[in-house]
């Protein structure tokens, strides 16, 4: 993954870069998620929307993990989460994250992560406009986490009946599952 | 949009966009139209054979012609992207297959390629020529698949028969494999389940034979049949920037004259020692889907033997990485070493730790870029996983497609789009 030749400051509203498993991921806040959008499709040639993914963040880093991690050496001692130790997974600054995976089809081509982080309720502008093609990956990230998109032409719920309450992927929505009954039951 | 410039092949299909505007999946039918008061509106679908499964569209009619038209989706939703936050890393492998169910291996393996990023665990050659391999013919399964009952819904019947032929071997090849012939959960973490079994090779060549042949009779019977012709050339027109704009992939980008394919410009598992030509067509049409298809198969069967070239040399190589925080143990070793039974306890209760951090890890399926998002907080199950399914896009450049079509056209155009229903509604 190579940074363009300005690096990545030159995109409106950047809050921070981060590299990580070989990926870059710009952060941008919310409302300057149009902005950074349009530079990066019509400046920096990412005029393909792979993928845009909603996560929800509820409930992460409240416990410690552990356990052993496997590496290709093998296990390193010293690291936590070995023996048992407990990690702490990184705090994040929100609740929600929006990932738009970006695309530049180009002879070397690159992927880029966008990221925004909004709160429960927090709306986030709906980048149909930019990218066409986030017409149904914003109607699922409404569907089946619930962040509000602002701005969307037709945010209707697309895989669940239109009448569903609740939104499954989120941590917090009850597995449940259907009341069995037994044959001695009255 | 001034993208993918030096990608493009061909003169555009049409000028300007046909995207509409503003919901770019739903054609909406004109008030002039509806001030006639001859706008039928029929529910297509969701249970039709020609749906490829569950689709349902809503289309407004005007005589023959399609005036309007919106997708419904989510009839076949599962929620295995819920079930695989409940489960543990390894048992989470049988879920992708199932997604997209005509093209598993694909699936399978762009999950397990998604956790080995997290893990930045190193794959053993044989395994890593082996999963190539099955992609490959997995994506001719999958072609065959479309082709057969794209065929079959315009008329040709006696393709279907043919294409489900060589199907059947495929499969074969796949239970000799793995023991199943779909959903065959042959790839672990690390490499192979288990060795390639004897008798493999001869019988995958002779399939190799065989096959290029099969590809003749099927053009024999289409590439030059008139009805055929008529049926799919200058219908369901998508140009390059429109493909590019609705995020298209696959078979319908490069019959839109997009030389883009993941395999040679991101290449992944063994694609940058093979060779092979990817196959672009600028008429954004049916017909030239069809081509993308059939040219494809003849492609994956280059792959697959030059695959077998070098997996036959390999006689003895392990097959799986050796590292036992994650591979289980070799059974043998079970009982005879305490250490192995510990890790092979470990494993199959607890299931092995990934460490925290997130992928997005993207690969050529059969039907276009099949992505997988896998966020992991260092524990034994995933905290999210996310599947681009290259079949939920095609199915939003419907609209596009359908703007000037009859509806008889309709079918030809939902079928090139190559969906398979269960990736849509996951």
């Amino acid at each position: 993954m190579t940074t363009p030749a300005g690096g990545w400051e030159s995109v409106p509203g950047l809050a921070d870069v981060k590299e990580a498993h070989g990926e870059t991921t710009l952060v941008v806040e919310p409302r300057n998620l149009i902005d950074a959008a349009t530079y990066l499709r019509d400046e920096l040639g990412f005029g393909f929307l792979s993928d845009v993914t909603a996560v929800d963040y509820l409930g992460w880093s409240s416990k410690g993990v552990s356990g052993f991690i496997g590496t290709p050496g093998g296990r390193d001692l010293n690291r936590p989460m070995t023996q048992g130790y407990q990690a702490l997974p990184e705090a994040k600054p929100k609740r929600f994250a929006m990932n738009y995976h970006l695309l530049a089809i180009a002879d070397h081509p690159q992927r880029v992560r966008l990221q925004a982080w909004v709160e429960d309720g927090e709306p986030v502008p709906s980048v149909v406009p930019v990218w066409p093609t986030a017409d149904w990956h914003e109607r699922e990230a409404y569907d089946m986490v619930g962040i509000q998109i602002d701005g969307h032409p037709n945010l209707v719920r697309i895989l669940m009946d239109d009448d569903w309450e609740g939104h499954p992927l989120r941590k917090d929505y009850p597995l449940g599952g259907e009341p069995v009954r037994f044959s001695g039951e009255e | 949009m001034a993208v993918a410039t030096q990608r493009r092949i061909g003169a555009p299909v049409y000028t300007g966009s046909r995207i509409p505007q503003p919901t770019p999946s739903v054609l909406r039918t004109s008030e002039e139209a509806l001030a006639t008061g001859d706008v039928l509106t029929v529910n297509f679908g969701p249970n039709h054979p020609s749906t490829h499964g569950v689709l349902r569209l809503i289309v407004d009619l005007y005589g023959e012609d399609v005036t309007g038209v919106e997708a419904v989706i989510g009839y076949l939703h599962t929620g295995f992207e819920k079930n695989m936050e409940q489960k543990t890393w390894w048992k989470c492998i049988t879920y992708p297959e199932r997604i997209d169910y005509v093209s598993f291996q694909n699936n399978e393996y762009v999950f397990v390629a998604a956790v080995e990023k997290l893990l930045s665990l190193e794959i053993p050659p044989k395994a890593t020529w082996m999963r190539t391999l099955l992609n490959e013919l997995n994506r001719i399964h999958s072609h065959l698949v479309w082709l057969g009952t794209s065929a079959l819904e315009l008329g040709a019947i006696s393709m279907f028969w043919y294409a489900f032929r060589e199907r059947e071997t495929i499969l074969d090849l796949f239970e000799l494999v793995a023991g199943y012939r779909m959903h065959t959960r042959y790839f672990q973490v690390g490499g192979l389940a288990e060795d390639i079994p004897r008798g493999f090779f001869p019988q995958t060549r002779s399939f190799c034979d065989w096959m290029p042949k099969a590809i003749d009779d099927y053009e024999t019977l289409l590439s030059r049949n008139k009805i055929w012709l008529e049926r799919t050339e200058g219908i369901g027109l998508l140009s390059a920037d429109d493909a590019i704009a609705l995020g298209q992939s696959g078979p319908v980008l490069r019959a839109s004259g997009v030389d883009w394919d993941i395999r040679r410009d991101e290449p992944y598992l063994a694609y940058h020692q093979v060779d092979f030509r990817v196959p672009v067509f600028p008429e954004g049409d049916v017909y030239a889907r069809y081509r993308v298809h059939i040219e494809e198969m003849r492609q994956s069967v280059r792959i697959v033997e030059q695959c077998l070239d070098r997996l036959e040399r390999m006689e003895g190589e392990p097959w799986i990485a050796d590292d036992r925080k994650v591979v289980l143990p070799p059974r043998h070793e079970l009982h005879t070493s305490m250490e192995s039974l510990i890790h092979h306890f470990k494993i199959v209760t607890e299931g092995f730790r990934v460490p925290e951090g997130e992928v997005y890890v993207a690969i050529e399926s059969p039907r276009g870029e099949l992505g997988c998002y896998v966020c992991s907080d260092g524990g034994p199950k995933p905290w999210r996983v996310k599947f681009r399914a290259p079949s939920f896009v095609a199915l939003q450049a419907t609209a596009t497609c359908m703007s000037d079509a009859l509806i008889a056209d309709m079918i030809a155009v939902v079928g090139s789009l190559d969906t398979v229903m269960g990736e849509v509604d996951r």
